[in-house]
């Protein structure tokens, strides 16, 4: 085992929709295990990084390395085999509204397409969904028939994030795991992905503009502007760095470098 | 000068262009058919998605279709003796009716009917499911969305409909016997037996094989337009209209390609 390679290693990433250019020469390194937040505004181009990590979205240039494999190299049954090792909690949580919960939790095990996987049973899959939604806090005796339209924002939530992690993936990706929720129930979600992170011993990418969550669950963090990381560093440094624009960003700043246009020329 | 120069080379171009996207379009859904075809039949099938889409396109399109055949078998007796009493070739209505009715009524005017229900219901589904990341989770979760939600849809269309043209075709012979009886003074036994006096096996099989082809053409409209839905509630109602819009021209268009293939020797 080389203690060197990264689990994520991304090298000069650039992605443009026609002459919008939205990631530009993106480098970076996740370690296994470890947890690591990006922070940008509206528009930065932070989901669109992650849908090129997941294979969703092919990027015009640059690497990806999961385990030291360049996933641009793989054949598509390699690939999938890598996909199958990732979850992800999507910002709206995009859960199946044609499904009870308990299907939603144990999608990947009843429906999925798993090379080298055992076979679960409807049976075994139901038990198995029960015990991931009360690792995220939620009665399976409750909820386990409901369907997703019959939840509030916040438990649609958990349940987004019971089912990326009931295939007990290697990779967790979070796109705004706290937006649109007040900021208790965001709390509470913060502490389960970091608990659910760290039973699993999950590498972590979650993409956020909430600053308390940021420093809650990363142990890494980088600034993504105009599709570019303009920094990285410890997530506790956030607040502390004096890059113009991180702190402008961090303390909410209306004055600084990010120049947001409110009136039309 | 420039300007003078390049005045006609403008209309050449957008000519060019529409031919472009035309090709273009016609070549992604080529492609869309070919994957949704091969996923048939490489493992696994969604059996539960297959039931479900039969139940659907089949059974609860009953009522409709039923209703739709019997009146459309007894208008064409109507129409038919008005049109011929003067000749005195009555006799003929049987015939007429039956031969209408298996051959181009009951594949066509089921087509349209299930296009309606059914192509737009799947449009809406596939579309929704897009537009709110659903159709990424699939992916997410080792699941290949085409194979998960185009290929039982297909082929379930494609054999749900036969069966119910030959529903159609027993209730539109039904409708015209009824008015030939009640209205027009046939003697059952007369009718049944210029009835099956002027319809061959051929021209039933053949009424099927229209069928399979239209419910394929109404699932793939369905499908791919449900696929390709951009930008929310809006944009998911656009597709929905051109599913239903592009399955009807299509079916029509195909079943003057198999009539002409077919009876025109
Ligand atoms: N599929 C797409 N087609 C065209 N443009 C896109 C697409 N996805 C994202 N974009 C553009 O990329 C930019 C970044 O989007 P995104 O990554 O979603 O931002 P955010 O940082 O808020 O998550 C936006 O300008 C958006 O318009
Ligand atoms: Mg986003």
């Amino acid at each position: 085992m080389t203690q060197s390679v990264p689990k994520i290693r991304i090298r000069n990433l650039s992605k443009s929709f026609g002459s919008n250019h939205v990631l530009r020469d993106v480098s970076m390194d996740v370690e296994t295990g470890t947890s690591f937040v990006i922070i940008g505004g509206s528009g930065s181009g932070k989901s669109v990084l992650l849908r090129c990590i997941l294979g969703l979205m092919v990027p015009d240039s640059g690497s990806i390395e999961i385990d030291g494999q360049n996933i641009f190299e793989l054949s598509s049954a390699q690939r999938n085999e890598k996909l199958q090792q990732m979850g992800m909690l999507f910002q709206n949580a995009a859960l199946f509204d044609s499904l009870p919960i308990w299907q939603n939790v144990a999608f990947a095990l009843l429906y999925g397409h798993r090379k080298n996987k055992p076979k679960v049973s409807r049976h075994e899959a139901y038990d198995i969904a029960c015990d991931v939604l009360k690792l995220v806090g939620l009665d399976p005796t409750m909820v386990s028939d409901l369907y997703p339209d019959e939840l509030s924002g916040g438990m649609q939530k958990r349940v987004g994030l019971a089912r990326a992690i009931a295939s007990k993936p290697e990779i967790i990706f979070f796109d705004e795991p706290t937006t649109g929720l007040d900021p208790i129930m965001g709390a509470v979600i913060d502490e389960l992905i970091k608990s659910c992170v760290d039973t699993l011993g999950s590498t972590a990418i979650a993409i956020t503009h909430d600053m308390a969550s940021a420093q809650r669950i990363g142990d890494h963090a980088a600034m993504l502007y105009k599709g570019e990381l303009i920094w990285q560093g410890k997530a506790k440094d956030l607040l502390m760095t004096d890059n113009p624009y991180v702190h402008q960003f961090t303390h909410g700043l209306r004055q600084g470098p990010i120049k947001v246009e409110t009136k039309v020329k | 000068m420039i300007r003078q120069i390049s005045k006609p080379l403008v209309w050449v171009a957008l000519l060019g262009r529409m031919v472009l996207s035309g090709v273009q379009e016609a070549g992604a859904l080529a492609l869309f058919a070919l994957q949704g075809i091969i996923n048939i039949f490489s493992p696994p099938f969604y059996w539960r998605i297959f039931v479900g889409s039969m139940i659907n396109i089949g059974y609860l399109s009953l009522p409709v279709v039923a209703l739709t055949a019997l009146f459309s078998g007894g208008v064409i007796a109507l129409q038919s003796y008005t049109g011929m009493a003067q000749y005195h070739v009555d006799s003929a209505i049987a015939s007429i009716v039956v031969l209408a009715v298996t051959r181009e009524l009951g594949p066509v005017l089921a087509g349209l009917m299930v296009a309606g229900r059914v192509g737009a219901a799947m449009a809406a589904e596939i579309g929704t499911m897009q537009v709110t990341n659903q159709i990424d989770a699939l992916r997410t979760l080792s699941t290949n969305p085409i194979k998960y939600l185009v290929a039982p849809r297909l082929l379930a269309a494609t054999i749900a409909l036969p069966f119910l043209v030959i529903i159609a075709d027993i209730l539109g012979v039904l409708g015209g016997f009824t008015v030939s009886i009640m209205k027009l003074g046939f003697t059952p036994q007369g009718y049944i037996m210029a009835t099956f006096n002027a319809v061959k096996p051929m021209d039933i099989t053949i009424g099927l094989v229209k069928a399979g082809v239209f419910g394929f053409l109404i699932a793939l409209m369905g499908c791919y337009h449900g696929y390709r839905s951009k930008g929310g509630a809006q944009g998911v109602g656009a597709s929905t209209t051109a599913a239903v819009v592009a399955a009807s021209i299509l079916l029509l268009v195909f079943d003057y390609l198999l009539t002409d293939i077919f009876f025109s020797k």
